[in-house]
């Protein structure tokens, strides 16, 4: 068979979509991507990347506490994510150290008790899956679970994203007409660790922040409207992912890694072509030419 | 809206004291203003501006005293949106990607459903107060590609457009170019008329004289109050400043 280039293309497509997995894992990791990605729009403007990062990882223990207990691991994950937050804040407040100090060494400790937690509870529980993430091979109940966080995650977003919107950028007035800022907080807290713990399948806990920061980032550079820079973000994740995914299938490479590493070319070509804020500033460039 | 009720103070802070994780950055401090009164609050870095106007909006809570707006309390006055702050220019990100018409549209979200959806009237609530501002042909632009100034007649649309009856504004003259000057100074004269108490903190004691009718000076505590003509003395101010004399704040003619 000596295929010609156009249907050489159309393998390259069609071919990973002929296997149950691959589609699976396609709609999955696109759907995560789209819900990290919407609110990626809201962490990178309030500038919660670093706490995106801590929830992420405080996720852990609360997992594998799940799994060992038979529970739904969003609940468990629920309440260790919004639990390391608390315990920032109540550092923070207590004692003379700095608040990024705080973070860093309140989720790494979270982190090392997951792991510690995985080595002492012997269960079926694959360390590796849960570090690196394992789209491939999501059971049909994770498959059910991660659909419904992510309905509620959107559906959240949705109803308040104006509120979230305004609360991000300036909470004192949120609060002076009567929005309850507190619950925004608290909103945005819980959509962030019920993100953290979808994204967690598809990519990982180490590398979920990337899904959670980078396509808010890239869409910053790219507009200067709210509600573009939430599609776009929605839009460049869900590419990332299904570009990730190819490659992972067709070079055989490590799945999350991939979809990060996607994430990261669309962020530099956004940052090097950015009509006015990339590096070039090709705005300017095409307009001295008209 | 509210009818002003002249038997009865817009602001009444009694003994009100806020502390900062155990840190006191404002204490028994006082004020009652009328309708159509304007108020300049005056006082060094540090001396508990902004920690004042935090208080009166709510965003931090008093450890002492009592804060009453219209005589009611202060949960009932946000929900009534009653009091509108205008921040100071480092107070906001200027490149968060927003343009004129949705930071004054902003202004209307207290009265709006959950969802807020605007209704005909906010559309023209902000449109009216963009107009006021001499900002309708910049609705669409991003916050980040205006002035200073401009972005400054943005934030007060957007207590316009929220129809407060209490405007605090934090520096509302400090980096403004001077077209932006004189219309705020129109503007407030207008609030007078209409019945607005407004009290605002500024730096410039020019600005004090001109057109507040009432001066608050403080250092943690209030250390004046009252009619300006009376209480803005060199000895008053020097006190307030810890010390300093006024010629080495404002020139020999202060």
């Amino acid at each position: 068979m000596e295929p010609c280039f156009f249907s050489s293309i159309n393998t390259f497509i069609t071919d990973p979509l002929t296997h149950d997995f691959m589609r699976k894992a396609l709609f999955m990791s696109s759907l995560v991507a789209a819900v990290c990605g919407f609110l990626s729009s809201y962490l990178t403007l309030k500038g919660w990347a670093l706490m995106g990062d801590a929830v992420s990882h405080s996720v852990m223990p609360g997992v594998v506490v799940a799994y060992a207990l038979g529970l739904p691991f969003s609940l468990g994950a629920f309440i260790f994510g919004v639990g390391s937050v608390a315990l920032i804040g109540f550092v923070k407040q207590k004692s003379r150290v700095k608040e990024d100090t705080v973070i860093g060494l309140v989720f790494t400790g979270f982190f090392a008790l997951g792991i510690v937690l995985v080595s002492k509870i012997k269960s079926n529980i694959d360390l590796h899956s849960i570090l690196f993430g394992s789209p491939l091979g999501i059971s049909l109940s994770d498959v059910k679970q991660t659909i419904l966080i992510s309905l509620l995650v959107v559906i959240l977003l949705l109803v308040f994203r104006k509120d979230l919107m305004l609360y991000c950028f300036d909470p004192r007035h949120a609060k002076t007409v009567g929005i309850n800022v507190l619950f925004l907080h608290y909103l945005l807290l819980t959509c962030l660790s019920l993100a953290a713990v979808v994204g967690l399948q598809t990519v990982g806990i180490i590398l979920v922040v990337a899904m959670l920061i980078t396509p808010g980032a890239t869409a910053y550079l790219l507009t200067d409207q709210f509600d573009n820079m939430t599609m776009i973000s929605v839009f460049s994740a869900i590419i990332s992912s299904i570009i990730g995914i190819y490659c992972s299938f067709w070079f055989d490479l490590e799945t999350g890694g991939s979809i990060v590493l996607a994430q990261t070319f669309i962020f530099l070509f956004a940052f090097l072509f950015a009509p006015r804020y990339g590096i070039f500033k090709l705005k300017k460039f095409f307009s001295n030419y008209k | 809206m509210d009818k002003p009720n002249y038997q009865t103070h817009r602001i009444e802070a009694e003994n009100i004291c806020v502390d900062y994780n155990g840190k006191v950055a404002l204490y028994d401090a006082n004020l009652r203003l009328k309708p159509g009164q304007i108020c300049g609050l005056v006082g060094m870095n540090g001396a508990g501006k902004t920690t004042f106007f935090n208080a009166l909006t709510g965003f931090v809570n008093i450890s002492k005293g009592k804060i009453r707006i219209n005589g009611e309390s202060l949960r009932s006055a946000q929900k009534d949106q009653t009091i509108a702050y205008v921040p100071q220019s480092e107070g906001i990100d200027s490149q968060f990607p927003v343009n004129v018409w949705d930071v004054v549209m902003m202004g209307r979200y207290g009265s709006m459903n959950v969802l807020r959806c605007p209704r005909e009237s906010d559309v023209q609530a902000v449109k009216d107060a963009i107009e006021r501002v001499d900002l309708i042909n910049f609705t669409s632009t991003p916050i980040g590609n205006l002035s200073g100034g401009q972005r400054k007649r943005t934030f007060l649309a957007r207590a316009i457009a929220q129809r407060a009856s209490i405007l605090l504004l934090d520096e509302p003259f400090t980096g403004v170019d001077i077209r932006t000057e004189k219309l705020i100074s129109e503007l407030f004269i207008q609030f007078k008329n209409e019945g607005k108490t407004i009290l605002l903190s500024t730096h410039d004691m020019i600005h004090v004289r001109e057109f507040c009718d009432l001066v608050l000076l403080i250092n943690k505590t209030v250390v004046a109050y009252g009619e300006t003509s009376e209480v803005f003395t060199p000895e008053n101010i020097t006190s307030t400043f810890g010390g300093i004399s006024p010629d080495v704040l404002f020139g020999p003619e202060s």
